[in-house]
C-alpha cells in the first residue's frame, strides 16, 4: 500500500516535499489557495547559501541541501531553475571585522564548508569600493530563481504522480479511536491506523461526509478538509505552509510558532555584468541571527541572469504589514552605494517585500508533530527557504518512510524536530 | 514654503490644475507637482516655456480658454505664496505617514542629477491620468511604430512630427484628434484603422444625443480629415508592420465580427511611422499601494473605486480624471472641482461650500459623460479575436523579450493572470514593469476579468544615489520650484 501524503503549500518548500516524496514512490497531493510560488517563495532573491550560517543544525540541512540542489539541477536542467554556481563574498568594513569574519569562516570550514580568505577582494568583485580590508570566499553559495525552481520541482512531481489541489486546507480529519502510533522507525501505512470514509484508493477530493469539527486528541491524521468542503484523504500531511505555517498548525491542530519578518529587496535596471558573485557585507550574518525586534539592515548586493542587480536586506518584525518603509529603501540604497559606487547612477526600477516565516530560535522546524501522529512540519526557514528546500523535502521524506533518503538521515538532523518547543508532556514549552 | 501644506496634488493636468486651483480658491494651501516640465498633462501639453514662441500649437488645442485661466490662477496663488508648484517632480511612492501622507519624489529640474524630496500634507490628491493601452501584433516593436498618444505628445509637446507618411490604427475617437493633428502639420495620414463599426454607437444612443458637446468636436475632427483627405476604414485593423532598421510598411485587414482578420483581404501600405492606440490604461501606480479599493470600468479596466465626492476607500486620499476611469478632459476637469470641494469640506476649511447649484450642475455633468464613456468603451471594445493576430514569436513583452509563445506556454502550465505569467516568463519585468504589456497578457491569460495593474512599490525609476541621498541627509520639503510657470 502507497503511503498517501497530502503537502499543504506550494512554495518551494511544498514542491521539494513533494518531488522528493513522489520520487521515493510516495502517493502525494499538492494544496494550495494560490499557484505555485505565490506566497514568500516569489519574493526572495533564491539564496542558495552556505556562508550565513554558523556550525549547527541549519549549516548540516543547508550542506545537504545545497548537494540536492546540484542534483536537481543535473535531474531538471540547471535553466529551468536558474540555477547559478556563482560563489559567494562577504566583505568586512573594518580590520576588526575582518578578523571576526575570519574566525567565523574558520569554524565553517571546520564543519566542513570551503571559505577562501581573500585580501585584495576587487580581484573578484573590480567594481567594490577602494579600501576594503578584505574577506571571504565562499565558493559553494549559489543561487536560483525561485519561482521558477519551485514550478520546475513541482511539474517533475506531478510526473512521478504528484497532483495538484488548489484549495485552502482549514481542518484535519483523524481517527477517532486515539491511536498514537508515532511516526519514526515504522514507515506510516494505510493499515496502521483505524477506518476512515474513503476507499484506500480514493485520489483526490472526496465527497464530504459527517467530518468532526477539529482533530481528535490523540486522532492519527487521516485527512484534511478544505474550504470548499472537500476532504483529501492523507496517511500524512505535511505542513509547508511557509508564512501561514503556524495557522496551518492550529488548524491540523499540532500549532507551531512561526511568525512573519518583513524584508524588502531592490531591484535596479538591466545591465551588463557587473556584480559577479552574491557580495554581502560581514554584519549580515550576524544581522540574520539577531531577535532584535525593531530594523535591521545589512547591504547584499548581487546580479542576476536578467541582468538587474538585487539589494538587500531588511528584517523587520511588523506583523504582515505590507506598507512600503521608504526609509528602509533609502537605508538599502545608501548601504549598497558605499559597497558598490558605481551604483549611485544606477536607477531603481521596483521594489518588493516578503515576509520570512521564523520560529522564535530561528530554525526551521523539520519533522513529526508529536501531538498529532501523521502531521509533519516543514516550515519556519525565515530567509534560507530557497536554499533548504531540497534538504528540507528529502528530510520528510525521510521521516515518512522512515528510513534515510537521499543522504538525509532524520538521526542527524534531530536539532530541527518539533519537539524542541514542547513539554514531554506535549504541552508548548 | 514655511507653513504647513494642506494638500499635495499629484498630475498638473486637466483634472490636478482644476483641483488645485479650486483648493487654493478656497483658502488651502497646495502643493501641485507634476512630472512634465510645463502645466497640462497630456491634453494641454506645450512645449517648455522658453520654447513656445517658436513652437506654435495651438491649433492642435482644445478648451485653450480654460487651460489659461487655470495657468492664471495658479501663476496668481504661486506669487501669493499659497501655492508651490514643482514641475519636473516624479513621485516614485505615496505612503500613510502617521494622519496624512508622504509623497516621495525626485526633482529632475536639473537633469540628469536626481534629487529626492519628501512633500507631507495631510490630504492627498493623485491626478495621474492614464497611457494609451498597447495590444501587440507583429512588427509592433519596430521602430517607428508608436502609440498614437506618442505621436500627438511629440506634436503637442514640441511640434514634432514622427513620419511623413503615417498609418494609425486601433480603436475610439481618440485616433481621430491625432489624425487631425498629423494633417494640420503636412503629414500625410494614408489611414485610419478603426476596429470598431460606427453602428456600435447605435446600441447606445442615449448617452451620444445627451453630450452634443463630444458630437460637435467629433464633426469637427470628420471635417479636418475630409478636407485633407484622410481615409477612415470601420472595421479594419493594422494587423502587422514590416521593416527592417525602422518601419516601411503595414498590413491593413477587414475584420470580421469577432475581430478576426478577413482571409485573403489583407492589405500592404508603405509608411514610414505608424501610431496605434486601444484606448487607454488609468495611472494607478500610486494608489494600489496606498490600499485603495478598486472597481471594475466598462473598458476592462480595473479603476479607483470613488465616492460622489472623488473620496477613494482610503480616509484623505482623493482621485479624479482618468484615474477614476477613461472619460476624456471635460469630466477631469469637473472631477478635479468635485475632489477639491471634497477636500475643502473634510479639512473644515473656512471658505463657504458651493453654491448648491454649482454642486448640482458639476454632478449631472459627470454623470451624463460617464455614460458617455461607459458607451465609449463599449463601442469600442479590445477585439475578441485579437489573439489570433500574433504568432507564437510575436514579442509581448518588449523590455524582457517575452513572446506570445511563452505566455501562452505558461498559461498551459497554470499561469491564470499576468502576475503568474511574469513568475515564470519574465514578462513585466522589465523597463516598463509591465504598463505596456500588462494589459495585453492580461488578455491572453484572463479575458473576461477587469484588469487590475500589478502593485508597483516604485512608481518611476530612480537612481540609488537619490535614495541613498534621503538617508544620509533627510530633505523635507526642499526648494520649491523657481523657474518654471
Amino acid at each position: 500500500m502507497t503511503l498517501k501524503v497530502v503537502v499543504v503549500g506550494a512554495g518551494v518548500v511544498g514542491a521539494a516535499c513533494a518531488f522528493h516524496a513522489a520520487s521515493a514512490g510516495l502517493d502525494v497531493t499538492v494544496v494550495d489557495r494560490g499557484p505555485v510560488g505565490a506566497g514568500t517563495t516569489s519574493r526572495g532573491e533564491g539564496n542558495v547559501l552556505l556562508s550565513d550560517k554558523e556550525p549547527g543544525p541549519e549549516l548540516a540541512l543547508a550542506r545537504l541541501s545545497r548537494t540536492l540542489w546540484d542534483e536537481a539541477g543535473r535531474e531538471l536542467g540547471a535553466d529551468t531553475l536558474e540555477l547559478e554556481p556563482k560563489g559567494g563574498l562577504v566583505v568586512a568594513s573594518t580590520d576588526e571585522s575582518l578578523a571576526a569574519l575570519r574566525e567565523f569562516a574558520a569554524r565553517q570550514e571546520a564543519a566542513g564548508v570551503r571559505a577562501e580568505p581573500v585580501d585584495r577582494v576587487r580581484d573578484l568583485e573590480p567594481h567594490l569600493a577602494p579600501g576594503i580590508p578584505g574577506g571571504v570566499h565562499y565558493p559553494q553559495d549559489a543561487q536560483v530563481q525561485p519561482v521558477l525552481a519551485a514550478a520546475a520541482l513541482l511539474r517533475a512531481a506531478v510526473r512521478r504522480g504528484a497532483r495538484f489541489h488548489t484549495g485552502e486546507v482549514v481542518g484535519a480529519l483523524t481517527t477517532r479511536d486515539g491511536d498514537r502510533t508515532p511516526l519514526g522507525p515504522t514507515p506510516l501505512g494505510p493499515t496502521s491506523h483505524g477506518p476512515t470514509s474513503h476507499g484506500p484508493t480514493s485520489h483526490g477530493p472526496a465527497p464530504v461526509g459527517p467530518v468532526p469539527e477539529g482533530p481528535v486528541p490523540g486522532g492519527r491524521i487521516t485527512g484534511v478538509r478544505t474550504a470548499a468542503g472537500e476532504v483529501l484523504p492523507a496517511d500524512a500531511v505535511v505542513n509547508a505552509a511557509g508564512t501561514w505555517g503556524g495557522e496551518v498548525g492550529r488548524r491540523l491542530g499540532a500549532p507551531v510558532e512561526v511568525l512573519p519578518r518583513r524584508g524588502f529587496v531592490l531591484v535596479t535596471e538591466p545591465l551588463p555584468p557587473m556584480v559577479r558573485h552574491k557580495v554581502y557585507s560581514a554584519d549580515y550574518v550576524a544581522n540574520v541571527a539577531s531577535s532584535d525586534a525593531g530594523l535591521e539592515t545589512s547591504c547584499v548586493v548581487e546580479g542576476t541572469r536578467g541582468g538587474t542587480i538585487l539589494v538587500g536586506a531588511s528584517r523587520e518584525r511588523v506583523g504582515f504589514d505590507t506598507t512600503l518603509n521608504t526609509a528602509v529603501v533609502a537605508r538599502l540604497a545608501a548601504q549598497a552605494c558605499r559597497l558598490f559606487p558605481f551604483l549611485r547612477g544606477v536607477h531603481l526600477m521596483r521594489a518588493y517585500r516578503g515576509f520570512r516565516p521564523y520560529c522564535p530560535d530561528h530554525l526551521p522546524v523539520i519533522g513529526p508533530d508529536p501531538r498529532v501522529p501523521g502531521v509533519v512540519h516543514a516550515c519556519g526557514h525565515e530567509g534560507a527557504g530557497i536554499g533548504l528546500a531540497p534538504g528540507t523535502g528529502a528530510l520528510v521524506t525521510a521521516h515518512l518512510l522512515g528510513r534515510p533518503w537521499r543522504d538525509a538521515d532524520p538521526a542527524a538532523h534531530t536539532g530541527l524536530l518539533p519537539d524542541r518547543f514542547l513539554t514531554p508532556g506535549g504541552a508548548p514549552q | 514654503m514655511s507653513e504647513p501644506v494642506d494638500l499635495v496634488v499629484v498630475g498638473a493636468g486637466p483634472a490636478g490644475m482644476t483641483a488645485a486651483a479650486t483648493a487654493l480658491a478656497g483658502g488651502l494651501r497646495v502643493v501641485l507637482l507634476d512630472s512634465g516640465t510645463a502645466l497640462g498633462g497630456q491634453y494641454w501639453r506645450h512645449p517648455p516655456e522658453h520654447a513656445r514662441a517658436a513652437v506654435p500649437t495651438d491649433d492642435l488645442h482644445h478648451g485653450l480658454g480654460r487651460y489659461r485661466a487655470l495657468c492664471r490662477a495658479l501663476a496668481a496663488h504661486r506669487s501669493a505664496g499659497r501655492l508651490d508648484l514643482r514641475l519636473a517632480h516624479h513621485a516614485w511612492s505615496a505612503v500613510r505617514e502617521g494622519d496624512g501622507f508622504a509623497v516621495h519624489v525626485v526633482d529632475r529640474r536639473d537633469a540628469p542629477r536626481e534629487t529626492a524630496a519628501v512633500l507631507r500634507a495631510p490630504r492627498l490628491l493623485v491626478a495621474t491620468g492614464a497611457y494609451d493601452r498597447q495590444l501587440p501584433f507583429p512588427g509592433w516593436d519596430l521602430p517607428g511604430v508608436l502609440t498614437a498618444g506618442g505621436l500627438q505628445a511629440l506634436l503637442k509637446g514640441g511640434g514634432v512630427a514622427a513620419g511623413s507618411r503615417v498609418a494609425l490604427g486601433g480603436t475610439g475617437p481618440f485616433l481621430l484628434p491625432v489624425a487631425a493633428g498629423l494633417a494640420a502639420r503636412g503629414v500625410e495620414v494614408v489611414a485610419v484603422c478603426e476596429a470598431a463599426h460606427p453602428r456600435a454607437w447605435l446600441r447606445h444612443p442615449g448617452p451620444l444625443l445627451r453630450n452634443p458637446g463630444k458630437w460637435a468636436e467629433g464633426a469637427s475632427y470628420a471635417a479636418t480629415l475630409a478636407r485633407h483627405r484622410v481615409p477612415v476604414r470601420p472595421r479594419t485593423a493594422i494587423v502587422a508592420a514590416e521593416g527592417g532598421a525602422r518601419v516601411t510598411a503595414v498590413r491593413l485587414a477587414p475584420l470580421a465580427p469577432d475581430g478576426s482578420p478577413r482571409p485573403g483581404t489583407e492589405r500592404r501600405v508603405e509608411v514610414d511611422a505608424v501610431g496605434v492606440g486601444w484606448g487607454f490604461a488609468p495611472q494607478l501606480d500610486l494608489l494600489v499601494p496606498l490600499g485603495c479599493a478598486l472597481t471594475e470600468s466598462a473598458d476592462g479596466n480595473a479603476v479607483a473605486a470613488v465616492d460622489a465626492g472623488q473620496r477613494t476607500t482610503v480616509p484623505g486620499l482623493y482621485t479624479a480624471g482618468e484615474t477614476c476611469g477613461v472619460g476624456g478632459a471635460a469630466l477631469a476637469v469637473h472631477e478635479g472641482r468635485l475632489a477639491a470641494w471634497s477636500v475643502l469640506a473634510d479639512s473644515g476649511a473656512a471658505a463657504p461650500a458651493p453654491a448648491n447649484r454649482a454642486r448640482t450642475a458639476v454632478r449631472s455633468a459627470v454623470a451624463r459623460q460617464r455614460a458617455f464613456a461607459r458607451a465609449m468603451a463599449l463601442a469600442h471594445p479590445v477585439p475578441r479575436a485579437w489573439p489570433a493576430w500574433l504568432t507564437d514569436e510575436t514579442v509581448v513583452c518588449r523590455c524582457e523579450e517575452v513572446t506570445a509563445g511563452a505566455v501562452r506556454t505558461a498559461r498551459a502550465d497554470g499561469a491564470h493572470d499576468h502576475r503568474q505569467v511574469k513568475q515564470l516568463t519574465r514578462a513585466g519585468m522589465g523597463w516598463c514593469q509591465g504598463r505596456m504589456c500588462g494589459p495585453a497578457v492580461h488578455c491572453l491569460t484572463a479575458r473576461g476579468r477587469a484588469y487590475e495593474p500589478a502593485e508597483r512599490l516604485v512608481a518611476t525609476p530612480v537612481t540609488l544615489g537619490a535614495l541613498a541621498g534621503l538617508d544620509e541627509e533627510p530633505t523635507d520639503n526642499a526648494e520649491p520650484d523657481k523657474e518654471c510657470s
